[in-house]
């Protein structure tokens, strides 16, 4: 059937650029399912077809969670670290629970500085998350010696120093999602 | 950013009691996290289950963009074959000549090799391969050395069976997956292979560093034998990895044994191939008479 020319009706809604700017609501799906999401797929950088002699790739996981939870204080509950850390045992091949632990225990000791330090700076932040990541880090080979037959913790070294380089850059692609997870 | 002032909710009693609940559900959770954590160290094959899952939702992608890797490896190789053709064609040529006459010694020497063999009625394992796949991925943020392979239970892939690739031995199947399975890498501090030394013969064990490279230790105890540039080359015995695998190369020598780099790089190579194990009918009877479920041969 053919379609005259003067049937066809431009779209009654205007472009959303177009919209009134007034009384526009933030998508609750967004604002929750952003800092979820983007922690879980940091997570899943493992499976990418990446080989490393040694342990070389920074726990994405692990400093997309840190960076979520020292921006934004309050928007992951003091609880998060365990749903997030056991699904990142899924991917990272450590002993299941090893990350489960290690993220919770992280959690509440920046709890414990929060209520410490309640005005603290960017520097100090990248600090806290330093000290975590090296924590964590030592933890989870810790956990592996336990488990099976660990190498020297000396392989560990070159992915400590890399992770922590690359949190201020983990920062801002936070801030990112941040502004389009907040935006209306 | 200061924390938002949750932590004094004020007068009410919801709040306040909303506060103290997530205070212990995070205490609870570490709890468990702990005792996770307690179960999959006594029993490492119990989350495998929740582990291959989570291989297998993510394989998909980990195929596709594994394969863009190779091709885009190709194109740079294509492209620099290119450069000082002439000359490489040259050299290649004279090699080929030396090798086509070392071949027909070889043909020769394998000829009265067999014949030796049937005289002494030796038999021999037979490395009979089950299926030939890709390494899709690799556990690179973590100490252990487990890579993930393309192929699983569908192309008959089981748990103990050694991989290897065109250049060397790999490693071994410790999981399988539907269509994934994972390989513990021949780098892992878990893996443990008898090998020896190509020129002769001289038995030792290997076991991985989790830097890339293997640590090989001689059986006689004393003075490491072992120069740089030595050829290490599998055993056979234990009957799991079969004989004369290439392994691993010598680039230093230690005071009790050598470290050698293995020939068979999981980033670089083209394909695995899963194979039975070596003399499995002997394996299975030595673990009828000795079993060692008790002492389970690596789990994970």
């Amino acid at each position: 059937m053919k379609i005259p020319v003067s049937a066809i009706r431009l779209p009654t809604r205007p472009g959303r650029e177009y919209e009134s700017r007034f009384d526009r609501e933030q998508s609750l799906l967004k604002m929750l399912a952003i800092p979820m999401a983007s922690v879980i797929l940091a997570s899943m950088v493992t499976t990418l077809p990446v080989f490393s002699a040694g342990p070389l790739l920074p726990p994405f996981g692990l400093l997309m969670f840190l960076s979520w939870r020292l921006m934004r204080p309050g928007l992951l509950p003091i609880w998060s670290g365990v749903p997030f850390g056991l699904m990142d045992d899924l991917f990272s091949g450590q002993p299941f629970g090893s990350a489960g632990l290690l993220w919770s225990l992280a959690m509440l000791i920046v709890e414990i500085i929060d209520s410490r330090a309640v005005w603290r700076d960017y520097l100090q932040d990248w600090l806290i998350a330093a000290l975590l990541i090296t924590a964590v880090l030592l933890g989870g080979w810790w956990i592996a010696g336990i488990a099976h037959a660990a190498p020297e913790p000396i392989v560990l070294f070159p992915q400590i120093i890399l992770s922590i380089l690359l949190y201020p850059l983990v920062v801002r692609i936070c801030a990112r999602l941040d502004r389009w997870r907040l935006a209306t | 950013m200061a924390p938002p002032p949750h932590r004094r909710p004020g007068f009410s009693r919801r709040a306040q009691y909303g506060l103290f609940a997530t205070y212990v559900v995070a205490i609870a959770g570490t709890v468990v996290a702990a005792l996770l954590l307690t179960i999959s160290v006594v029993d490492p094959t119990g989350f495998s289950r929740l582990r291959t899952l989570g291989t297998e939702v993510t394989a998909p992608v980990a195929r596709v963009l594994s394969k863009a890797r190779q091709s885009t490896q190709a194109v740079t190789h294509s492209i620099s074959a290119y450069i000082n053709a002439a000359s490489k064609n040259e050299t290649l040529e004279k090699e080929l000549k030396a090798s086509r006459n070392a071949l027909i010694e070889v043909q020769a020497l394998r000829v009265e090799n067999d014949r030796l063999r049937s005289l002494l009625n030796l038999s021999d394992g037979d490395m009979q391969q089950v299926a030939v796949g890709r390494l899709i991925s690799s556990t690179a943020s973590s100490t252990r050395r487990v890579a993930t392979l393309s192929i699983g239970r569908n192309f008959g892939v089981e748990r103990a069976q050694p991989v290897r690739g065109p250049a060397g031995l790999i490693g071994r199947v410790i999981e399988t997956g539907p269509t994934t399975a994972r390989v513990l890498l021949v780098t892992d501090s878990e893996n443990l292979v008898p090998v020896m030394r190509a020129s002769d013969g001289l038995p030792a064990f290997s076991a991985g560093l989790g830097n890339g490279l293997v640590l090989i230790k001689p059986l006689n105890l004393g003075e490491s034998p072992f120069k740089v540039g030595d050829i290490i080359i599998t055993s056979g015995n234990g009957g799991l990895y079969g004989a004369n695998i290439p392994f691993a190369r010598v680039i230093r020598q230690t005071s009790d044994g050598a470290l050698g780099l293995p020939f068979a790089d999981p980033a670089n190579t083209p394909y695995a191939i899963v194979m039975k194990p070596y003399l499995e009918e002997a394996r299975a009877e030595q673990q009828m008479l000795a079993p060692d479920g008790k002492t389970k041969e690596v789990a994970e």
